[in-house]
């Protein structure tokens, strides 16, 4: 087993990373999970192109997968944690099979359950995600600990050239919360609305 | 179990009923009473069919489908219908448009006493999460209840399921 997981690595701070992966983000349609990953994204605009989720645990991936073969024209990220991820373990065994070239995961990874009180999730010791997201076919996937590869990783997104997966080491620290709008119905609309579905 | 090479029969008005409804994609865990269905979305280059590893991925997968434009409904068994308890939250939440074709087991000369836990339970199951339920007994209601639920899901934002039951599909055989 891989020691790339283990807390001496090379970490980033969760919100210089979300902003480095929406810096340049043209018409990218973003899904976070449940979650810091949505306080995240709320952190650098709230923008009406990002569907937040505020329950529903494990389903992110598979929000992004529906929406990137409905939009093929445009780049899908998902944004989520560690914790969803795991979750929704088989979303990545889907994904691998319909291996849309516009979708891209970024797992924030903190080997934590950061909502929860900062319990070890399963990344935190014997999983590497990475390793399960190559398994379930997804080739492209990436160990991201420098801003430097991240950059690199959100201009892939760019590119919808294959599906990418990210795992993104970040400290399992908790920055101030940045809360967006928890209406669903509201969330819905408005993202329909701006990439112009209704 | 009906031949798949047979000719037209319920299931494929089910599928001339999702085709109507511009239905693009199907999440779906295989079924041998949606196996006829299953194929004929595979072999549609209009429908993308999307297995899944497990029945809540595809209310997730509805919902992004709608983000993005697209109508989705989802294939699947009645013992799935608990695997997506939680995940219909989403649909709930957000008031997604939701269709769920669920074929019966374990109401109807089931063999398996272990599907009647999850089958006696279904209907119940879907109903505490506000999914509207319909049911078919008879071929000749299929494609019917079918339209009519999609309507209702695509009009209203609204979640529904059409219960199949295991008398409309036909008992499995275990022992020929």
């Amino acid at each position: 087993m891989s020691d790339a997981r283990k807390s001496n690595q090379p970490r980033l701070d969760r919100r210089a990373a979300i902003r480095v992966l929406l810096a340049e983000r043209g018409d990218l349609m973003v899904v976070t999970g449940l979650g810091s990953t949505t306080y995240d994204a709320a952190s650098v605009a709230d923008d009406e192109r990002n569907f937040y989720l505020w329950g529903a645990m494990g389903g992110a991936a598979m929000v992004g997968l529906g929406l990137a073969i409905a939009r093929p024209d445009r780049p899908v990220l998902v944004v989520t944690g560690d914790g969803d991820t795991l979750m929704g373990l088989g979303a990545l065994a889907t994904i691998g099979v319909q291996a849309p070239p516009n979708l891209a995961l970024a797992v924030f990874d903190n080997g934590r359950y950061a909502e929860t009180g900062m319990q070890p999730s399963h990344t935190d010791s014997a999983v590497d995600l990475i390793g399960v997201a190559r398994s379930c076919g997804i080739a492209a996937a990436f160990d991201i600990a420098d801003e430097a590869a991240l950059g690199e990783f959100a201009g892939r997104v760019q590119r919808k050239e294959q599906t990418l997966f990210a795992c993104i080491a970040i400290h399992a620290d908790e920055p101030p919360r940045v809360l967006p709008p928890r209406d669903g119905v509201l969330l819905k609309n408005r993202f329909r609305r701006a990439s112009g579905v209704e | 179990m009906s031949d798949p090479a047979s000719s037209s029969d319920w299931r494929d008005d089910i599928f001339a009923a999702l085709k109507s409804a511009d239905i693009r994609q199907i999440g779906y865990v295989p079924d041998a009473g949606h196996a006829r269905l299953i194929e004929l979305v595979q072999a549609d280059p209009a429908i993308r069919a999307v297995s899944l590893t497990t029945e809540e991925e595809g209310i997730a997968l509805a919902a992004g489908a709608w983000l993005g434009g697209q109508r989705a409904a989802l294939l699947m068994q009645s013992s799935g219908v608990g695997n997506c308890i939680n995940m219909l939250s989403l649909a709930k939440a957000c008031r997604f448009p939701l269709t769920m074709l669920v074929t019966m087991r374990g109401e109807w000369a089931e063999f398996n006493p272990w599907q009647v836990a999850m089958g006696s339970k279904t209907q119940a199951a879907l109903e505490l999460m506000d999914v509207l339920v319909y049911r078919v007994e008879q071929e000749v209601d299929a494609a019917e209840t079918v339209a009519a639920a999609l309507d209702i899901a695509f009009n209203g934002g609204l979640a529904t399921a059409v219960l199949l039951s295991q008398r409309l599909i036909g008992a499995k055989r275990w022992v020929k």
